[in-house]
């Protein structure tokens, strides 16, 4: 599986959604997922990928780690995956 | 009714190893956050924590002791010799038969559990010493310390998470102001600075890696301490009557659920806890001079308590002070509230407000005078000490200048 639909299959999960209903331009809020919804995505995300997401719950903005779409969180991971090289 | 009094303090935390260094500590805006030493601590992505430093046990406990008591059990009994010696209370007799412990701790004994999974499950080993359970349970504490001071009537550990101090006070409270005791040894302690400990934490995402800094617009989490504060709280009558020293009155308290979210804060809630503690004390909020916030650093806790405090107080809360020592001594979890009420001590007997150090920018959600960055002499005549716990717990306890 690719990464992008590594991810989808995740917050679909999360959001108990089909993995069809989530699309690389759906927020998080879209998908309804709240902010314990995110911390355990995010540990999900580190899990799969085996690598270490900076993120911090009470800043979510100023994290080096952008949550705010599929789009950007794969290409976080996609960044952090080439880091650990 | 009777009339409750405070005729004995006792601590350890990062600040000081007892009473006196702590309240010099927050008088001179001390930080005792630092980086944490413990096993595997390189291991840990959040490395800083008021931790106790200077505390050996070897040589302070024997070793038969040293099987039996965990760190937080240490810190209590540290702490309620200092309490219970300030007091000159000597339990015997009827006193001894009716005075008891209440205590509060979130984890108990923690590292007791680190050690011993670290043992069966790391190192592979199929044997633990008979005495783990007896170490770690939650009423290891109260127990210990009833043994000691023979505290022979009712005794029990209360956990409410970060609240767990502040209910434990208010049921001894409400023992002495009853008259089913004469005398309560009350307080708590909690020693989760241990590789688990953090760890756990650290999964929540909560957590600063840098400092504590409540109420400033940049904070960016909370950061753990640990100790213990124990109080002997007395019978008025019966302190005046032996002439005790009197640090402070107790004179309300209260106790709310939220009822809603696991972790995330409620206004309501904390507001509901504020109000009842002064109704419960016959106080007005204009009376009110103080208030030692719960103040976590952490983004959601400091909008919504500083919004719960407006609507307790509504103008009155812009004259009064708030401030969070939470940014000296770290967030004590189950011990925070009391080692918080030395600061509402120090308010009433001294008429030192503690700052709430770190704070750098200010934020319009959190538009109160928390006192920042450096204590102020000021007089004052009611404080209160609030404490919101996961869970939605939360209980706020009212005290009195004498």
């Amino acid at each position: 599986m690719s990464i992008q639909d590594q991810v989808i299959a995740i917050l679909a999960d999360q959001a108990v959604l089909e993995p069809a209903d989530v699309s690389m331009t759906s927020t998080l809020e879209d998908l309804g997922i709240d902010s314990m919804g995110v911390v355990e995505s995010i540990f999900a995300i580190e899990e799969t990928f085996d690598i270490s997401v900076p993120f911090n719950a009470n800043q979510p903005d100023a994290s080096d780690f952008d949550i705010s779409s599929v789009a950007s969180i794969v290409a976080g991971i996609e960044r952090l995956k080439a880091e650990q090289g | 009714m009777k009339r409750v009094v405070i005729t004995g303090a006792g601590t350890i935390n990062a600040l000081g190893l007892n009473v006196a260094d702590t309240m010099a500590a927050m008088r001179e805006g001390v930080c005792g956050i630092g980086q944490l030493k413990f096993r595997d601590v390189e291991r840990l992505s959040i490395q800083i924590g008021g931790q106790v430093q200077d505390f050996p046990p070897e040589g302070r406990y024997n070793r038969q002791q040293l099987s039996l008591y965990d760190r937080f059990t240490q810190f209590t009994l540290a702490a309620a010799d200092e309490a219970i010696r300030q007091s000159g209370l000597i339990f015997s007799g009827e006193l001894s038969a009716k005075s008891g412990v209440v205590l509060g701790t979130a984890g108990g004994g923690v590292s007791t559990w680190d050690d011993n999974y670290r043992a069966v499950y790391e190192e592979g080993k199929n044997r633990v010493h008979p005495f783990v359970v007896p170490k770690l349970m939650n009423n290891a504490a109260a127990s210990h310390l009833s043994k000691e001071y023979n505290l022979k009537g009712p005794s029990f550990t209360v956990s409410t998470a970060c609240a767990s101090s502040n209910h434990a006070m208010a049921q001894a409270f409400a023992m002495v102001r009853s008259g089913m005791a004469p005398a309560m040894v009350t307080g708590g302690s909690e020693s989760m600075l241990c590789f688990g400990g953090v760890k756990a934490w650290e999964g929540l995402r909560v957590m600063s890696r840098d400092a504590c800094r409540p109420f400033s617009a940049n904070r960016n989490g909370m950061v753990q301490g640990e100790g213990a504060g124990i109080f002997v709280f007395e019978d008025y009558d019966h302190a005046r009557g032996r002439g005790a020293d009197i640090l402070c009155e107790v004179v309300g308290f209260a106790m709310t659920s939220d009822a809603s979210d696991i972790v995330t804060p409620s206004k309501s809630g904390a507001a509901r806890a504020m109000a009842g503690a002064l109704a419960d004390a016959r106080i007005n909020p204009d009376q009110v001079g103080y208030i030692n916030a719960h103040g976590t650093g952490t983004a959601a806790n400091d909008k919504t308590e500083c919004a719960a405090v407006a609507d307790v107080f509504g103008p009155h809360a812009d004259r009064l002070m708030i401030s969070s020592t939470k940014s000296m001594h770290g967030h004590l979890i189950g011990g925070t509230g009391a080692v918080e009420l030395l600061a509402c001590i120090m308010a009433l007997r001294d008429g030192v407000i503690a700052p709430t150090i770190g704070y750098q920018e200010p934020d319009p959600e959190c538009a109160l005078d928390v006192v920042p960055n450096e204590a102020r002499d000021a007089r004052v005549t009611y404080a209160l000490s609030n404490a919101f716990a996961f869970g939605g717990m939360n209980a706020v306890i009212a005290m009195r200048a004498v």
